[in-house]
């Protein structure tokens, strides 16, 4: 008995360690995570698709707590659904925003996770909105979760104003891929999403098709 | 006297004394009687007869009379409009002054519900009072709850949800104003919707309530707003309101005007005092020429 530890993972809080990115482009935004979900040193899921949808054109990435992360954005889509019923037309992007963020910042004591939104609308085209502990900021890009930390300078260096749909999907999966390589906490599979006027576009990038850089 | 005046009718007929003239005065009462109640009977016959007691009772053909007096109501208050044009919404209402005493201003029958919404009401002012708080409150909520401006539709279907209830129990009466919203933003463009006591709202270019409102409505339906600017509409706006006036029975009045739109960005105000004075001033023109045009005629 003596001596006898308790497997870490069924004590530690299970956590989506992450890296989380979503940037806009004229017409659309493209959002990108990586699959890790690990529970203090043990990867407890490595195909996890970090990307929820809160409506059929606006998204969101989660990080921090698995459970507080899905839990929000689960009762922030039964919201949205309820809400575009009563407008009669599709919510903006603002609006699912908010809703996220109202939860985040009502909660903030008992809940960690931090979601970024990001989708397409008619009235504001495609936009990206951090919703961290609360706050709510509209940015033409937005990094998060534990791998960000990695790859800020990498985001802050590469990105121009500008790029098309194209460029963008380039740009994230290069920031995953290299915040997937430092970061402990993030790996496995890289998943994207690409939102537009015309629809929703879901994409899986396997490890060995993820772009190779210094030492790789 | 007084012990045969005690009795009931019945009993004195029976009586024969020397009180004929009581018994006639009985007779008279009686006849008296039954004259009031054959009256008071017609009268409820051509309005309700008992199934206009309480709005939750429904009329043998099918109408809720509680809410059709609620109506009534509305029509017995000064004229209110507001017309919808390309780049915004104007509207004007009739304030009847009914005492030189008041000081000018005062009670105001345009609302301001958010920045970018205006409403104008007829009827109790008490109740459109009410009402006005329950839109504010709606368009604040939206806005904490889903951070942008309440579209107009939408408002307008949450206030008229709440007006309906008030029509459905014997509890509570129901609102007696009718209310015209209006917005404008670059997204969407001008709104109008219009609230009414059964709570139904509808979308308009233009409308009317209040006791002229059917005058109104001609003078509304005869300009082409589709194509004008707020600023041609303003004078407009100011025309009907001067034409639907009834010198006669109503004197002093006072012309409230206020416009949301391009012009002001989308906020809504009341239109400023120099454009005001230039607005009356050509209604009251036009109204001059309309009675100069009259008399060459005859």
């Amino acid at each position: 008995m003596l001596g006898e530890a308790e497997p870490q993972w069924l004590s530690e809080e299970v956590k989506t360690g992450t890296t989380i990115i979503a940037i806009e482009f004229n017409g659309g935004v493209v959002l990108g995570s990586d699959s890790r979900v690990s529970a203090g040193e043990s990867v407890v899921n490595r195909v996890m698709n970090k990307l929820s949808p809160l409506h059929d054109k606006i998204y969101c990435a989660l990080s921090g707590s698995a459970a507080d992360a899905q839990t929000i954005a689960e009762m922030v889509n039964y919201q949205l659904d309820v809400h575009s019923m009563e407008i009669g037309e599709d919510p903006l992007v603002r609006s699912a925003a908010t809703l996220v963020k109202n939860i985040s910042y009502k909660y903030k004591e008992e809940l960690s996770a931090h979601l970024i939104v990001a989708g397409w609308d008619r009235r504001g085209g495609g936009q990206v909105f951090a919703t961290l502990k609360g706050l709510l900021t509209r940015q033409p890009f937005a990094v998060g979760g534990s791998g960000s930390s990695y790859v800020y300078g990498f985001v802050d260096a590469e990105y121009r104003k500008g790029m098309n749909k194209k460029e963008c999907q380039q740009f994230v999966v290069n920031t995953l891929s290299l915040a997937m390589n430092r970061d402990g906490s993030s790996g496995g599979v890289a998943y994207l999403v690409t939102i537009d006027e015309h629809g929703t576009e879901e994409k899986v990038i396997l490890g060995n098709d993820l772009p190779t850089f210094f030492d790789q | 006297m007084d012990k045969t005046l005690r009795r009931g009718p019945e009993r004195q007929l029976g009586v024969k004394n020397d009180t004929k003239s009581v018994f006639f005065i009985n007779i008279n009462v009686n006849s008296l009687c039954v004259c009031v109640c054959v009256c008071v009977c017609v009268c409820v016959c051509v309005c309700g007869l008992q199934y206009d007691l309480s709005a939750s009772t429904f009329s043998p053909d099918g109408r809720v009379f509680q809410v059709e007096y609620a109506m009534k109501a509305v029509e017995n208050s000064s004229t209110a409009i507001g017309i919808r044009c390309k780049d915004g919404i104007v509207f004007g209402v009739e304030k009847l002054v009914l005492s030189k005493l008041y000081e000018e201003g005062s009670n105001k029958r345009i609302f301001n519900i958010d920045r970018h919404v205006g409403m104008a009401v007829a009827g109790l002012l008490a109740d459109a009072r009410s009402l006005a708080e329950v839109a504010r409150e709606e368009a604040s909520n939206f806005r904490s709850n889903y951070g942008h401006d309440i579209p107009l539709k939408h408002l307008s279907d949450r206030v008229a949800m709440y007006v309906h209830a008030y029509t459905l129990y014997s509890a509570v009466r129901p609102f007696g104003c009718s209310f015209i919203l209006g917005s404008y933003n670059k997204d969407d463009g001008a709104q109008l919707y219009m609230v009414d006591p059964s709570g139904i709202s509808y979308g308009y270019w233009g409308c009317a309530i209040g006791k002229a409102k059917q005058a109104a409505k001609t003078e509304i339906e005869k300009l082409q707003m589709r194509e004008m600017t707020c600023r041609e509409l303003v004078k407009e706006v100011a025309k009907i309101i001067y034409i639907v006036h009834d010198e006669v029975k109503d004197k002093a009045f006072e012309l409230e005007l206020s416009w949301v739109g391009e012009v002001t960005n989308g906020r809504h105000e009341l239109v400023p005092k120099d454009i005001k004075e230039e607005a009356e001033k050509y209604a009251k023109d036009s109204l001059e020429e309309e009675d100069d045009s009259d008399e060459d005629n005859m």
